[in-house]
């Protein structure tokens, strides 16, 4: 696992059913693209957060693939629909095996 | 493993019946965005990139995306090593096509954003944005 | 639908190139935008130089110099990168580490309790040193908690001196320079004003002489450091004051001082004093 990964994400805690949200969510994760090379010139291999899936009771949000060019500290802002009481599952794939998580509860209200 | 295009055509036509592997070229802009549209036209407009005109720092550019009706939004750096940036898809509870990131630009460059909308159609938006370098390049 | 995604970047970027009909030229420093956090905290980004500062007239935050996009970053607590290390700080502070068993918040109930820390610092102690708050840190660490130091401007010091720096956001700046503070000050004014590196150049050639001024495609600010640590673009990490005196001098082609050495503490207290009156920022956000 990679180091020092800390997730955050940014929910609202109720929302009227059916209604739209706002979600932001930030990973910090050095995001190595493999482009860089060390002091003795070897290319520093890959290491990236390659996908990245939110879903809410199970169904799909949204579901992103990342590349090299994800900037340091992956960030996503996107919307969803909240129908009833749930919880929001965000997933972070690393290409080192990882996978790191985070949930969120919404209440309606 | 990288391979060029040229060693890829020979290992090809001198190959077995290998299951074909799509190799890991350094792909072209063109063959991204093909591998995303299937070779499909792609239209202009239907989808709204928002890009800063001048990046303060290539490494952290903030852009957003959107396009109503859209399954999936690709965007593709042209002038990066690697022009694929991101793709994404959007699922069942997805309240809108649209969604924002932070991405690394290597120099001053075209980003182009693909839709593929509803029924199959691809659509895109090109911004050009200005990568700077700073004064004491500090 | 999907309105409140534009909020910050597109209502930044948006508002110069859609609404008005045309690309402007430049989303560049954006000099009479208002620094408002969360909708909530107005944070001056402007006051009137202090007394000792004969060269400026008027004193301004880092945050002016730079494009929308980036100021926007600052605005909200969520789309600012620091929060993530200041997390991070938060789960250290309770954290027990060394020989004694103790957390930070054995001793430290409430990292509230740190408010106005940063506004003052560096500041002389009783055993009239002057102090950083890093040193602060590492002396807990040390000789309270026997756990071993961090290193100066590494990634645990840095998201500790955010979080602490947090506490005093919105506070003036306000540093002692007289008393026994004095000395240090003047060592620090003199190092602030002495040419130095191949490029033979002094802090106030750039951000005394020709802050406001474009270097090739970075808008010079007054170097001030009320918002340190900051998230820089740059490095996608924090950075702390010594970190970037370090930075600068290197850029300047001179063999920079330690970090935590006695010349980077007195130019902190010199850098700290030419804000005096400028509202703590951190953790801010910078290219």
């Amino acid at each position: 696992m990679a180091s020092g990964v800390k997730p955050r994400v940014k929910v609202p805690k109720s929302a009227a059913a059916g209604s739209a949200i706002t979600i932001k969510t930030l990973i910090s994760h050095k995001m190595e693209s493999g482009q860089r090379k060390d002091k003795e010139g070897n290319v520093i291999p890959r290491s990236i957060i390659n996908r990245f899936t939110c879903t809410f009771n199970g169904k799909s949000v949204i579901d992103i693939k990342t590349e090299p060019a994800i900037s340091t500290n992956p960030y996503f802002q996107f919307d969803a629909t909240v129908p009833e009481a749930g919880d929001f599952v965000f997933t972070w794939y690393d290409d080192d095996g990882s996978v790191y998580d985070a949930k969120k509860s919404v209440a309606i209200g | 493993m990288d391979f060029s295009r040229r060693e890829t055509i020979a290992l090809g036509l001198g190959a077995v019946a290998l299951s074909v592997m799509p190799f890991r070229v350094a792909a072209s802009t063109e063959e991204v965005i093909a591998g995303f549209t299937g070779g499909a036209d792609v239209a202009d407009g239907g989808v709204t990139l928002t890009a800063p005109e001048i990046a303060e720092n290539g490494n952290t550019v903030p852009i957003t995306v959107a396009a109503p009706g859209a399954v999936a939004i690709m965007i593709v750096a042209t002038g990066n090593p690697e022009p694929g940036v991101v793709t994404f898809n959007f699922g069942e509870l997805a309240a809108s096509q649209s969604a924002a990131t932070r991405i690394r630009l290597a120099g001053t460059q075209d980003v182009v954003a693909i839709a593929k909308m509803a029924d199959g159609s691809f659509v895109r938006a090109t911004s050009v944005v200005k990568v700077t370098i700073g004064g004491c390049g500090g | 639908m999907g309105m409140n995604l534009f909020k910050t970047t597109a209502a930044v970027a948006g508002l110069a190139l859609i609404a008005t009909g045309m690309a402007t030229k430049m989303t560049h420093a954006d000099q009479g935008a208002k620094l408002i956090i969360n909708g909530e905290l107005t944070i001056p980004t402007r006051a009137p130089a202090p007394a000792h500062l004969e060269a400026i007239d008027e004193i301004t935050s880092g945050w002016l110099y730079r494009t929308s996009e980036t100021q926007a970053l600052e605005m909200d607590d969520f789309d600012n990168p620091s929060f993530v290390f200041v997390d991070v700080a938060l789960d250290l502070f309770d954290k027990a580490d060394g020989s004694e068993g103790k957390a930070c918040s054995s001793c430290h109930e409430n990292v509230e309790d740190f408010a106005g820390l940063t506004a003052s610092m560096p500041r002389v102690n009783a055993d009239g040193m002057l102090e950083t708050t890093t040193e602060l840190v590492n002396k807990c660490r040390t000789e309270r908690m026997g756990a071993e130091a961090w290193s100066y401007s590494g990634g645990k010091m840095s998201a500790m001196t955010s979080l602490i720096g947090l506490q005093s956001r919105g506070m003036p700046v306000n540093v002692a320079i007289d008393g026994a503070a004095k000395p240090y000050w003047d060592k620090g004014k003199d190092l602030y004003y002495t040419r130095v590196g191949q490029l033979d150049m002094a802090c106030s050639n750039c951000h005394e002489d020709n802050y406001d001024v474009m270097i090739r495609a970075d808008h010079l600010s007054q170097g001030q450091i009320n918002g340190f640590p900051t998230y820089r673009l740059k490095n996608s990490k924090m950075n702390t004051t010594h970190g970037r005196f370090k930075g600068c001098m290197k850029n300047i082609r001179a063999q920079p001082f330690g970090q935590g050495s006695d010349e980077f503490k007195a130019l902190e207290l010199y850098v700290a004093s030419r804000g005096n009156g400028l509202t703590v920022e951190t953790p801010s956000v910078r290219n």
